[in-house]
């Protein structure tokens, strides 16, 4: 009996979403009485999991998994999953985790919940608190069958400490040829950028920037915290940024500690995408936008005047608090 | 090549939700339902294949006589054919398990699905459809090609995009990219009429098992108002997110 996480890591390092993970999966243990099993794949270093209450690492170092695979990698964690008889698996909501949780679902002839947002419930039943309806609402959903399949929604849970002794094992599943058949033919990634999915701060802006010859006042803002930038829908519809960084109901969802909004009225679609953060700002000429009424903190005014004296203060906070 | 796609029937983007029953049911009163819009671009791209590549499409849905409106709206876009099977949806796997059955009895070669719905946010159709089914699979997908029985995909990563080879049998979880908002269409008259007479056939569930149910829903607790801050004192808002909020 266990409960099973997957440990994602990119170029050998434990990913953020992987310890909120493994924090989530000690809750579980602890509430069903068992211990944590953590599946790596190409990892190195397996202890920093044990900070985050897990007892035990299999590692799994293979070469054909070097290129991410969502079915050879849903193979691995199944063929873990049934060795270490887990009750319940946990996944991220990173997109790569959301690719092969329903695979490992369908192997292990479990129930799967994604978008959990908090620790079980209860476990008998074993009962979760889901969002659904765009952010709009939440759901319990109880799983009827004996092995769960989790995902965690992105920064619902948080990191707990709770170091633990860990063992280590080498893990080497029986691939097949099948898992092969999706392969990857390239990858595309912008470097030195912080990725809107991996950021704890996300700046974001809308029409209200006017145009985007505009945009280096928010980028400068970016830098500045260490955000990811990101934009409204008809800033991406009319071509002024990239559809990559087009966040909202269609777009890529934002679930960040900090959220701020320059020149964005909040439409309901765009709202749905974004309310997952935590701390929403907002910076609007318009008194009566809609964002007002999600955001925690708002300043009625122009983005464009006030967003650079902005940035020179936090430069100056930040100087004052590194 | 046979496409079929695979629609869910969700309530407009706009909709105010609300639940009855003591929290147990959605509220469909007064809500107005769409083709769920991860869906309608996998749909569009499929309606390409017709157009370019000479496929045939059929669409599928899982739901009530309700739903058929929704079908007729898709046949309206242009696919040739729809398939409702008749079962309100208990689960995500429940769900998969009828399109699979669907998929492995008219011999598809690409089943595109949208890779969540916008009610639910399950996102785990797809994926199951493909463990079921044993085909290849590509979610978050943005891109879509085919020549013969190989398929040409990119889906989204964290931060970038993945160019992935593949061949069919293939199922496909989409999402903007795969077309864009601009190529979506609204139906014509013409298409509107023709769909009255194309083909919609009712088929009934296989199995049968709820391994999950959703047995209570709950609406996020009133948000505290916003504290405004005067654009003469930034400080205040920088002294707010760093003591207050704890974010910087």
């Amino acid at each position: 009996m266990s409960v099973v996480l997957y440990a994602e890591s990119s170029d050998g390092k434990f990913k953020k979403v992987a310890l909120e993970v493994a924090s989530y999966a000690k809750a579980v243990a602890d509430a069903l009485g068992t211990q944590v099993t953590a599946v790596t794949i190409n990892a190195s270093d397996a202890s920093e999991l044990g900070k985050y209450g897990v007892n035990k690492v299999l590692q799994v170092q293979n070469d054909a998994l070097q290129a991410f695979n969502a079915k050879a990698y849903a193979d691995v964690i199944q063929q873990a999953a049934r060795q270490e008889g887990a009750q319940v698996v946990v996944f991220s909501s990173s997109t790569d985790s959301l690719y092969v949780a329903p695979l490992v679902a369908v192997a292990l002839e479990a129930g799967m919940a994604s978008n959990v947002v908090a620790a079980p419930v209860s476990t008998a039943p074993f009962q979760v608190k889901r969002s659904a309806f765009s952010q709009k609402a939440f759901n319990y959903t109880t799983i009827n069958t004996a092995v769960k399949v989790l995902s965690i929604s992105k920064n619902s849970f948080g990191i707990h400490e709770n170091a633990t002794s860990v063992t280590a094992e080498a893990f080497a599943p029986q691939l097949n040829e099948g898992d092969f058949a999706t392969k990857v033919a390239a990858v595309e990634k912008a470097s030195g950028q912080v990725s809107i999915a991996d950021a704890d701060i996300v700046v974001s802006g809308g029409r209200g920037l006017k145009g985007p010859e505009n945009w280096h006042i928010l980028e400068d803002l970016a830098t500045t915290l260490g955000a990811a930038t990101a934009c409204s829908k008809p800033v991406s519809d009319i071509g002024w940024r990239p559809h990559s960084e087009h966040v909202g109901q269609t777009g890529k969802p934002v679930a960040s500690n900090l959220y701020i909004a320059l020149g964005i009225s909040g439409a309901i679609q765009h709202i749905a995408g974004i309310n997952a953060s935590k701390v929403k700002v907002v910076i609007n000429t318009d008194p009566e936008a809609p964002f007002f009424k999600v955001a925690d903190y708002g300043i009625v005014g122009d983005a464009l005047e006030i967003v650079p004296r902005l940035t020179q203060k936090l430069k100056e906070f930040k100087a004052q608090n590194s | 090549m046979k496409i079929l796609v695979c629609i869910s029937h969700v309530p407009d983007t706009t909709s105010k939700i609300n639940f009855v029953n003591g929290d147990t049911e959605f509220d469909t009163n007064g809500v107005q339902y769409v083709i769920n819009p991860n869906d309608e671009f996998g749909l569009t791209r499929a309606i390409w294949f017709q157009e370019q590549q000479g496929a045939k499409v059929t669409v599928v849905n899982v739901g009530g006589p309700d739903t058929e409106a929704t079908l007729r709206k898709a046949l309206a876009i242009g696919a040739d054919d729809a398939i409702r099977v008749n079962a309100v949806p208990m689960d995500g796997f429940f769900v998969a398990q009828q399109l699979a059955e669907v998929a492995k009895n008219g011999g598809y070669d690409l089943i595109i699905c949208g890779k969540e719905s916008l009610d639910y946010n399950g996102g785990m159709v797809p994926g199951m459809m493909a463990g079921l089914l044993g085909y290849n699979f590509v979610n978050a997908c943005t891109e879509l090609t085919v020549e013969g029985t190989q398929a040409k995909a990119a889906r989204e990563i964290d931060g970038g995009k993945e160019v992935i080879a593949t061949a069919l049998p293939l199922v496909v979880g989409g999402q903007k990219g795969i077309v864009e908002e601009k190529d979506l269409r609204i139906p014509n008259m013409r298409g509107i009429m023709t769909a009255r007479t194309k083909p919609l056939s009712v088929v009934e569930p296989v199995g049968g098992d709820d391994k999950t149910k959703a047995v209570k829903f709950e609406k996020p607790a009133p948000k505290s108002a916003v504290k405004m801050v005067s654009p003469d004192n930034l400080d205040e808002l920088i002294n707010l997110l760093h003591n207050e909020a704890k974010v910087i």
